[in-house]
């Protein structure tokens, strides 16, 4: 008979009870970001779409090869005598044209480790993480600052030095030594 | 009342009445149920919501109000499923006879003391027989769903329904004993003037036994609350259609429409036991503190004043089942039957006799 009062009295009271936490978590503040509107703070070494300074790049194909998922491709064309580059901010000079640097975002895993190797720290991680496209191959991004013609124009530019640096060469073959010699300031 | 006033609006023939008739009938289901379905169910989401730390939906309109307004729509395009093996024309009678079952109820509930469906003088026990009908629609819908978890939710709905169906008896028959009268218009205006005359403080008047009745009364109305909350299968006492162990239960194979009659009747059932449960015991329409309408003297008021009383009250009994429903957790099938049969009932028992014992004095 006790108990079975008691367990009126209990299943009561412990219903009270739950009913007043509910109640009070009605007017605790939600913990729902909205998130378009408002964006979560991100960590302070996040990982997300990387970014490439083109105008550091000196093409020296470290992050490419540094890229576990081989996502980063390089295509580099010599300058030829007489172009100018420019410097990179930390000093280094640029030999190098980078006609092409793509890095395919479907295939990248984010991993980082295409950032350290990077003597001039131009490719670094963003803060950009909404970027989802329908089709895969808006994932590949261009990140050479050439353009199209322009870059031709580079590759024509040295394949013509090239060709005439061969053709001296086969000239100099026929002719005696000292004249190479002779020509080689010229060149530089 | 609106009837006669319908007859006399119609030209008081035959015809008349029928119009009249149909008006009336219909008037509960468009005016009350479909607006207070769609905005329950967006109560319920926000309210569950926010006992969890949540917002609920937030993307349609401020703060979400047009949620259930979309999905209304998108139910209605959707497919009607009806699958090889289910039993074609008891599937499809299932969800109108649920939902015929418990929109009958409304026609014995006094929304104000102009509108009632029907003026039946048997009021609350037609309530309790027609919502039995609703018990054969269940078992229909588990039995043709031809689905295992169909069938297990809607054998142990049926078990719950009838086991709870006893104390909500014998708490009602006790109001009925006090008030000599089964109608619910009756009683409601039996409860006229203020708070202090409402059944759950012992019902008008001002002698001994009103005041002998309170502790009753109150016993009463918690058994009453509790076992109409089984009887409309919401949590704590949802094992018809408890998600985590048979899927949906009895509407599990049903989709568009005749999901959304379920889903109608619930909610429409929600707000019949509240308004049940205010009828008898919190005064059904009658205002606690007085009519305006009396006071500045605009008659014209009152059926008005008393209608948002009633809606605010039974909305109030909605939101304390969302409030129980997001607290409590579900109950085992030994548990829900040990709670009917071990407690409420021999409590109610006892509590009519008690009642019956203090109204001859």
């Amino acid at each position: 008979m006790k108990e079975y009062f008691g367990n009126i009295y209990s299943a009561l009271a412990t219903i009270f009870i739950g009913m007043k936490i509910t109640f009070k978590h009605m007017f605790v503040p939600s913990v729902t970001i909205q998130y378009p509107e408002v964006k979560p703070q991100l960590p302070e070494r996040e990982r997300n779409r990387l970014y490439v300074n083109m105008d550091d790049c000196i093409g020296c194909d470290q992050c490419a090869r540094a890229c576990p998922v081989n996502c980063i491709e390089i295509e580099t064309t010599k300058s030829i005598p007489g172009e100018d580059l420019g410097k990179t901010s930390n000093g280094k000079k640029k030999a190098l044209w980078v006609t092409n640097f793509t890095i395919d975002f479907a295939k990248c895993c984010y991993c980082q480790l295409c950032v350290f190797p990077c003597p001039t720290e131009c490719i670094y991680m963003t803060d950009v993480y909404e970027f989802s496209e329908w089709d895969r191959k808006k994932l590949i991004y261009d990140f050479a600052t050439l353009t199209p013609e322009e870059r031709q124009q580079k590759r024509d530019n040295l394949a013509k030095f090239n060709a005439e640096k061969e053709a001296e060469k086969l000239k100099a073959a026929s002719e005696p030594k000292p004249d190479i010699k002779k020509d080689q300031p010229e060149e530089k | 009342m609106m009837y006669d006033f319908l007859v006399d609006l119609f030209g008081n023939s035959a015809l008349a009445n029928i119009i009249a008739g149909t008006i009336q009938s219909l008037l509960p289901l468009f005016v009350f149920i479909l607006p207070f379905a769609l905005f329950a169910v967006y109560l319920e989401r926000k309210v569950s919501a926010h006992m969890q730390d949540r917002l609920g939906p937030m993307r349609t309109g401020w703060h979400g109000w047009k949620q259930t307004i979309a999905d209304i729509l998108k139910l209605i395009q959707k497919e009607d499923i009806v699958a090889k093996d289910n039993d074609r024309l008891l599937f499809n009678l299932a969800p109108i006879i649920v939902f015929a079952g418990s929109y009958a109820a409304f026609a014995a509930i006094p929304f104000t003391s102009i509108f009632i469906g029907t003026e039946v003088d048997l009021g609350i026990f037609y309530i309790i027989a027609v919502t039995g009908i609703v018990v054969a629609g269940i078992l229909m819908a588990g039995w043709a769903s031809n689905n295992k978890y169909s069938l297990l939710g809607s054998m142990r709905s049926v078990a719950q329904i009838i086991s709870y169906e006893i104390p909500t008896i014998l708490v009602a028959l006790s109001l009925v004993m006090i008030s000599g009268s089964m109608n619910l218009h009756t009683l409601s205006e039996q409860q006229t003037g203020y708070a202090w005359n409402w059944y759950i403080f012992g019902g008008p008047g001002s002698e001994l036994s009103k005041f002998l009745l309170i502790p009753s009364m109150l016993v009463g109305f918690l058994i009453i609350y509790i076992s109409t909350l089984a009887e409309v299968n919401r949590t704590p006492f949802d094992i018809p259609e408890a998600e985590s162990e048979l899927v949906s239960g009895y509407h599990t194979e049903y989709s568009g429409m005749k999901f959304a009659m379920f889903f109608l009747a619930e909610y429409a059932n929600m707000f019949a036991v509240s308004a049940i449960v205010v009828a008898l015991f919190l005064g059904g329409y009658q205002s606690p503190i007085g009519y305006l309408g009396d006071l500045i003297g605009a008659k014209w008021m009152i059926p008005i004043e008393q209608f948002s009383w009633f809606t605010i009250k039974g909305v109030f009994f909605v939101f304390v089942q969302m409030w129980l429903r997001w607290t409590l957790p579900r109950l085992r099938v030994d548990q829900l039957m040990a709670v009917s049969w071990k407690y409420l009932i021999p409590i109610a028992f006892v509590n009519l006799i008690i009642i019956g014992l203090i109204t001859l004095l």
